[in-house]
This record gives structure tokens, C-alpha cells and sequence, in this order.
């Protein structure tokens, strides 16, 4: 099982969490403007990277926020917490996951 | 199977070439769907100057790791089609390729356990019979007669209160259906080639002209990505996205026991597959893991749900012995249906977007993917299943009948 820091409430196991996919997947600015193609890359496209992937998680059995992750989905080990107001943090392949990962957010 | 003395090794199924400079195909992958393409295309469409490149060792990812069900049992027509015209080839294949690779049409209960799934299940019980898919609906009486050892009590968190039943559906032995396609291959002249990873794509303009792999440069035209769960991978390499999400998805057996488990049994709302190997192993199988992973290992929460969910379904099972559980990684689409012909690049084509189960349409994905690389139109039966879908939004919403892994 993962256990995940939340921002929050810090050091939690997977099972107090739910997945929301992908992170910093914005709303289109004007939807009614989209192609086809473009509105169909919003709704059904998503980066699918092996290797560090950032993406959303929400703490749904603690505090119900919403917080995104960088976490390499070939280890799963989480690089890095950060709120949803934070940019991606970037993930240098020299930091260690245990150091990252207990600085958190 | 060939005759040896105890201890020496029997004679190989297969030759181990090495990779020639070019091919009039190349499909990449070495699993079930990859073998079966490659089979369709020598057999269907007379391709034999063709290859399988794989970057581990034959049929070791998903081809080892699935739960060996074949149903074809799904709502939708499209679905139907394709899948029916798979468990057709099932019922053909084992003389066909003079192997017997254990395939027992023990039928399949997908069980019902709330108002809502009975309706479901009865209206994809008549959508399967106008396919001419064999489907019935039985009450829990009925169900308890063919699989005696479930617990229909109502004295239960999920009451059993009926299933679809279909007869003709089964389990086949996974890796001896990998060797039978391998053996047939090779007899045809396919080279399989092992140990031999995909780095990139050589193109020209928005052509194909050949890969790049581990084991040198490899020309061909057509050019086949049947890669499951490292399918984004290859997309990626070759400069286009899929609708795909790469989750593990865990499975696990018990120690072997006498037969007691006569079919197989599914059921969505208490999460959980299981059968019957024929050694005498219980296999059993769950949902995917909800984040995205490629590391063929899963939660063990997981694997405790859906123990849970067994023990409510089979009492008997209580005292059954954990033997080893394992992950494989399934690329998900967003309706739980394939992905299956042409790509933004010409030449280059997909069999992609299985999710949790592409096992039992192994040879209907053979053989439409062969029609599409072979004409480079898509045969009827995957003209639906294009990556267009997604713009024209005509999904073939699949998460009820692909149901429990989803």
C-alpha cells in the first residue's frame, strides 16, 4: 500500500485517498471555440508517462481537500506533495524519494 | 509435443533468429494479440516474410498474468460482434493449430446482487441473444445448480439474486495458447524475435519506414504496435497520443484443490472473478489498482477486498491457502473498449486500450489487426473501434459488460 503525505494532514495510507488522474489539466478557456479534436483531447487524452507523472489526489477519509503529486509510476514512489496553487515542483533524478518526500510540500 | 528422455530438453516450439534488416511487416509485442496477428497474417493474407519483435521473452507480460476467461457475453452489437467472433475462433483453434491448450467451455455466472443489476442483466441477456450470443438469465436457484458451492443464502451483506449464464464461455491454458500461435508462426516462417526492445520509429514525412531496436535497425512499412499496457510508450516514441491510462491490475491463486469450482463466476458488485485452473489452483481476480502504474505490482489492500468479496461469495474457500499473487499493467480506454487500426502515422497501426480484458478476444484481435495491416483498411468488425471515436463521440460504452475491473 502507498502512503502519501497530505499536505494537510500529513503522513496517511492510500486507502484514505481516491485518484484524480492527471494534474494541471486546465478547463478550456472559451470550450465553445473547440474543434472536435481539441474538445476531444480535453475530455478522453491524458499524459500517460512511465516515469514521474504529476497528478491529483484527494485526502476523501481525512480532510476532503483536493492536492496534487509528482510520483514515478514505475517505483510509485511519491517525489514530491504541493497544493493545487503550487506549480509543478521539478524533480531533479539526483533527489531521493525519502528526502523529497518527508520535506513534502 | 515432442518425445524426449527424462532430462534432456524437449525440442523448441520455435526458432530464435536473429533479426533481418527488413520485413514486409513488424508487429511489435510477443504476446497473445501480438502472436495471433502474426499467425492471421501468414495464415489469412499469405505474409510470411514478417516479424514479432519482442522486448522481453515471448508472451511474459499480460499473456502471463490474465485470469484465462473467454466470454462473449457484452451489450453493445459492436462488441458483441468482435468478442463472439473470438470465442467462434476458440471453439475452432485448439484442432486448428493441433494443440490442446485446455480450453473447457465451462460457461460464465456474472452475478446480480441489487435491483439495478438484475435489469442490467436481463436487458444484456436479450441484447446477447438478437447477437446470437448464448445468454440466459437464472435465478439464484438456478444459479446454485450449476455452480453448487456458492452461497445464495439472502442472509448475506449482497444477496445473490440471479446471474446471466453463458454456457458456451470458458477458460483455455494462457501460456499453451501463446505457444500453439508461436509453433504455428514459426512453421510458417514468422521470425520471433525475443530480447528485442523498440527505441524509436524511423520515419519518412508522416510514413513509417521501420524501427529502431535493441538489437539494430529494422525496415518495414507496416508496422503493427500491440503493446497493451506499454502501448502510451510506443505512442510517445512514435509522436502521437492514445486515450489510454496504464493502471496495475493484480490476480492471484490459492494452493491446488480438488475440483469443487465446476464454472467460472464474476461479479461486479462485490468485486471479484473466479475459476477453477484445471492443475486445481483457484484463480482469482479483481479491479485495477486506481493509479496509473507500470510496475506489474499492485496494492495489497486490493487484493484484500476482493478476498473478502470471494469469501462472501464461497464460504468453502475459508480455509484456502494464499499460493502467490502477481500484476500485470492493462492500458484502460475511457469507454472499457479497444482501440484498434490506423494511427496519425501512415503505415504504423494499434491494437491498444484492452484494459482488463483482452485475454478472451485473443484471436479476433489477431485476426481483425492482420486484415488492417495486410489491406490497410479496417475489417468490419474494428471499423468501430477506431481512435476517431473519440471525436465523433461514438463510444462503445463497455464498463457494464467489461464490469468487474473497471
Amino acid at each position: 500500500m502507498l502512503q502519501i503525505k497530505c499536505p494537510w494532514c500529513g503522513l496517511r495510507d492510500e486507502t484514505e485517498y481516491k485518484y484524480g488522474g492527471q494534474a494541471h489539466v486546465a478547463y478550456p478557456e472559451d470550450p465553445a471555440a473547440l474543434s472536435d479534436e481539441e474538445w476531444a483531447q480535453y475530455l478522453f487524452f491524458r499524459d500517460n508517462p512511465k516515469g514521474p507523472f504529476a497528478e491529483r489526489w484527494v485526502h476523501s477519509g481525512g480532510c476532503r481537500k483536493w492536492f496534487n503529486a509528482v510520483r514515478d509510476t514505475r517505483t510509485y514512489e511519491v517525489l514530491a506533495v504541493y497544493t493545487n496553487n503550487d506549480p509543478r515542483p521539478e524533480i531533479s533524478p539526483e533527489i531521493t524519494a525519502t528526502g523529497v518526500a518527508a520535506g513534502g510540500q | 509435443m515432442a518425445n524426449s528422455m527424462p532430462g534432456e530438453h524437449p525440442e523448441w516450439l520455435w526458432r530464435d533468429p536473429d533479426p533481418k534488416s527488413s520485413y514486409d511487416a513488424v508487429v511489435i509485442g510477443g504476446g497473445g494479440h501480438g502472436l495471433a496477428t502474426a499467425y492471421y497474417l501468414a495464415k489469412n493474407h499469405g505474409m510470411t516474410n514478417i516479424a514479432i519483435l519482442e522486448k522481453g521473452w515471448l508472451a511474459g507480460g499480460n499473456m502471463a498474468r490474465n485470469t484465462t476467461i473467454i466470454r462473449s457475453n457484452y451489450l453493445w452489437d459492436e462488441s458483441a460482434a468482435i468478442y463472439e467472433h473470438a470465442l467462434k475462433l476458440w471453439e475452432q483453434l485448439p484442432e486448428e493449430l493441433d494443440y490442446d491448450f485446455l480450453f473447457s467451455q465451462r460457461g460464465v455466472l456474472n452475478l446480480a446482487h441489487s435491483l439495478q443489476d438484475v435489469r442490467d442483466s436481463v436487458r444484456r441477456v436479450e441484447a446477447n441473444r438478437l447477437n446470437g450470443v448464448d445468454a440466459e438469465w437464472l435465478t439464484a436457484e438456478e444459479v446454485a445448480k450449476v455452480c453448487p458451492i456458492i452461497n445464495i443464502s439472502p442472509d448475506v451483506r449482497y444477496p445473490v439474486l440471479g446471474a446471466t449464464y453463458q454456457p458456451r464461455a470458458g477458460i483455455a491454458k494462457h501460456d499453451h495458447v501463446a505457444w500453439a500461435f508461436a509453433r504455428a508462426c514459426d512453421a510458417m516462417g514468422v521470425d520471433i524475435i525475443q530480447n528485442c526492445e523498440v527505441t524509436g520509429f524511423i520515419k519518412d514525412g508522416n510514413r513509417v519506414t521501420g524501427v529502431e531496436t535493441t538489437r539494430g535497425r529494422i525496415l518495414s512499412d507496416t508496422v503493427g504496435m500491440v503493446a497493451a499496457g506499454h502501448s502510451s510508450v510506443l505512442a510517445e516514441k512514435a509522436g502521437f497520443r492514445l486515450p489510454v491510462q496504464s493502471h496495475p491490475l493484480q490476480a492471484l491463486v490459492s494452493e491446488l484443490y480438488e475440483p469443487v469450482h465446476p464454472t467460472v463466476v464474476m461479479s461486479n458488485y462485490v468485486h471479484v472473478y473466479v475459476s477453477q485452473a484445471h492443475k486445481g489452483e483457484l484463480v482469482m481476480g479483481a479491479g485495477v489498482d486506481q493509479y496509473n502504474g507500470y510496475g506489474q505490482r499492485g496494492s495489497f489492500h486490493v487484493i484484500e477486498h476482493q478476498m473478502a468479496a470471494a469469501l462472501e461469495l464461497f464460504p468453502i474457500f475459508g480455509r484456502a491457502h494464499l499460493l502467490r499473487t502477481w500484476g500485470g499493467i492493462v492500458d484502460v480506454c475511457p469507454d472499457a473498449s479497444p482501440i484498434i487500426g490506423a494511427t496519425p502515422v501512415d503505415g504504423l497501426y494499434v491494437n491498444a486500450g484492452w484494459g482488463t480484458g483482452g485475454f478472451k478476444a485473443t484471436p479476433a484481435a489477431g485476426w481483425v489487426m492482420a486484415h488492417t495491416m495486410a489491406t490497410g483498411e479496417s475489417h468490419e468488425l474494428n471499423q468501430p473501434f477506431g481512435l476517431e471515436r473519440f471525436t465523433t463521440g461514438h463510444l462503445i460504452d463497455e464498463h457494464g459488460a467489461a464490469g468487474v475491473a473497471h
